[in-house]
């Protein structure tokens, strides 16, 4: 049942962007009630993709990675309770409310809960909090900015890491390492570093420019555990057998952070599912990584970047306030390494046809576009980030049938 | 309203530029935001409060006088 009822307080579980983005929205939409932020971390918002760029290579103090300035904090009005993890939710609570329980031992009850719990990284066998195995020095997680400033002091006295993920942190930690003089190993299950992301064309430049710069590829093959002596870590132990030598370990990937959902009843797989307005349950929505909710071109979706964060919030924030809006977002991420800028709008679909339709491979300067059977799924840009965007506007064109015609009609 | 943008903070995804397209856009070479008018009137003012909230590299920073 659907109350169009706008409640009279709401309760944001997560403060990173998702959930800072759901206050401003409402507060952007004129919304007066009130509005409580709880966090696990100590800090106020703070922004993550720069911490595998700007914050571990030192070229940004810590400071600068927040998100907002204190007097734009204040002026949203809202009650930030940091570095207190949400533990359970009922919202089966009676008069209306669903009840938030927290690590520290408080309740929080609000008209409306939005679940802004991200994601929470997957550590590798043998690191600390690993059932049965104890934990190894320089062995590092890349989540939070505590995770960035000790991964930072660990490098500036090693000369080998081991990266274990191919994706776009992964790849990013490469780079940004390798700029700072280390030997950096980059590990993982693909072919291709981001080849899930990219496509085979551009992940196979990226794997050129990776290594042109100096970042030994051993990819193909999932790490299968860690190698360590008194106590700290002295490689990774691959699949195959073979152990690569590092000082520093760095493991990247993350899973939906919904454990403290696990009581609540909501269906959890692969992250909170939801309709698609973003609503798990009555009272309830989801945003941003933690979110897996119903596109209606892409079918059950959840996106883990950073576009996704805002966009979304702002259809959580018209939900609650009881304008039912679909989200259908054309996705979009971005990613730099080393001087080569990546833009991604729309979805790369495996087995795409992939046209260059400005600039050169060659030249350093491209833009891809991406088809299905006629139809524009996605544009990519390789440091043509203003004529990438220009082309958005073609994949929206492919996802809106022109007046008058149906779907059914195209043959 | 006065409008600053940190050039070294924008990625380029031009978020701004499809949300307020008379107050930013973007260059040419790189794709950094450009700031076409760092006063907007006031009509303007939602949808650069909007361009704001919402650029991912939080790049652009406001100063209202209540």
């Amino acid at each position: 049942m659907i109350s169009g009822v706008t409640p009279p307080d709401v309760l944001v579980v997560g403060a990173s962007v998702a959930g800072l983005s759901t206050v401003e929205a409402l507060r952007r939409k004129g919304y007066e009630g009130k509005v409580t932020v709880l966090g696990d971390e100590p800090h106020a918002p703070y922004d993550r993709p720069p911490l595998s760029k700007q914050v571990l290579s030192g070229a940004w103090e810590p400071e600068r990675a927040r998100l907002r300035r204190h007097d734009a904090l204040s002026a949203l009005a809202a009650d930030f309770v940091l570095g207190d993890a949400a533990t359970a939710l009922d919202v089966g609570a009676d008069q209306g409310s669903a009840i938030v329980h927290t690590a520290a031992g408080r309740t929080w009850s609000a008209g409306a809960v939005v679940v802004a719990t991200g994601a929470r990284p997957r550590p590798l066998p043998g690191m600390p909090g690993m059932p049965g195995m104890p934990g190894l020095a320089g062995v590092h997680l890349l989540r939070t900015l505590d995770d960035a400033i000790a991964l930072r002091a660990n490098l500036l006295t090693a000369s080998r890491l081991v990266v274990v993920g191919d994706g776009v942190l992964g790849a990013e930690v490469a780079a940004t390492a390798t700029s700072m003089g280390l030997a950096v190993t980059l590990t993982g299950p693909q072919r291709l570093p981001m080849a899930g992301q990219l496509g085979t064309l551009v992940a196979a430049r990226l794997a050129a420019l990776h290594t042109a710069r100096g970042v030994n590829l051993r990819l193909g093959e999932a790490v299968d555990g860690l190698v360590g002596e008194r106590g700290t870590v002295t490689g990774v132990r691959l699949g195959g057998g073979e152990v690569i030598a590092a000082d520093v370990v760095v493991a990247i990937g993350a899973i939906p952070h919904t454990s403290w959902l696990e009581s609540s009843g909501l269906r959890l797989d692969d992250g909170l599912v939801c309709d698609e307005h973003c609503r798990a349950a009555d009272r309830v929505y989801a945003v941003g990584d933690v979110a897996r909710w119903r596109h209606e071109a892409l079918g059950l979706s959840r996106l883990e970047n950073r576009t996704n964060a805002t966009e979304q919030a702002r259809v959580v924030a018209a939900g609650i306030m009881g304008e039912q809006l679909r989200y259908a977002p054309v996705p979009y991420f971005w990613t730099d390494q080393f001087d080569v800028k990546i833009q991604v709008h729309g979805t790369l679909a495996a087995r795409a046809e992939v046209t260059i339709v400005d600039g050169e491979i060659g030249e350093g300067r491209f833009v891809a576009r991406y088809e299905r059977d006629g139809a524009v799924t996605g544009v990519l840009g390789w440091n043509m980030p203003k004529q990438t965007r220009l082309r958005r506007q073609e994949i929206l064109d492919s996802l809106t049938p022109a007046p008058g015609t149906s779907h059914r009609e195209k043959t | 309203m006065n409008v600053a943008v940190d050039e070294d903070k924008c990625c380029g995804a031009g978020s701004c530029v499809l949300v307020a397209p008379e107050v930013f856009d973007q260059r040419d070479e790189d794709g950094i935001v450009l700031l076409l008018d760092p006063s907007p009137p006031e009509p303007r003012y939602a949808a650069v409060r909007e361009a704001a909230d919402i650029c991912p590299a939080s790049a652009i920073t406001l100063h209202e006088n209540p």
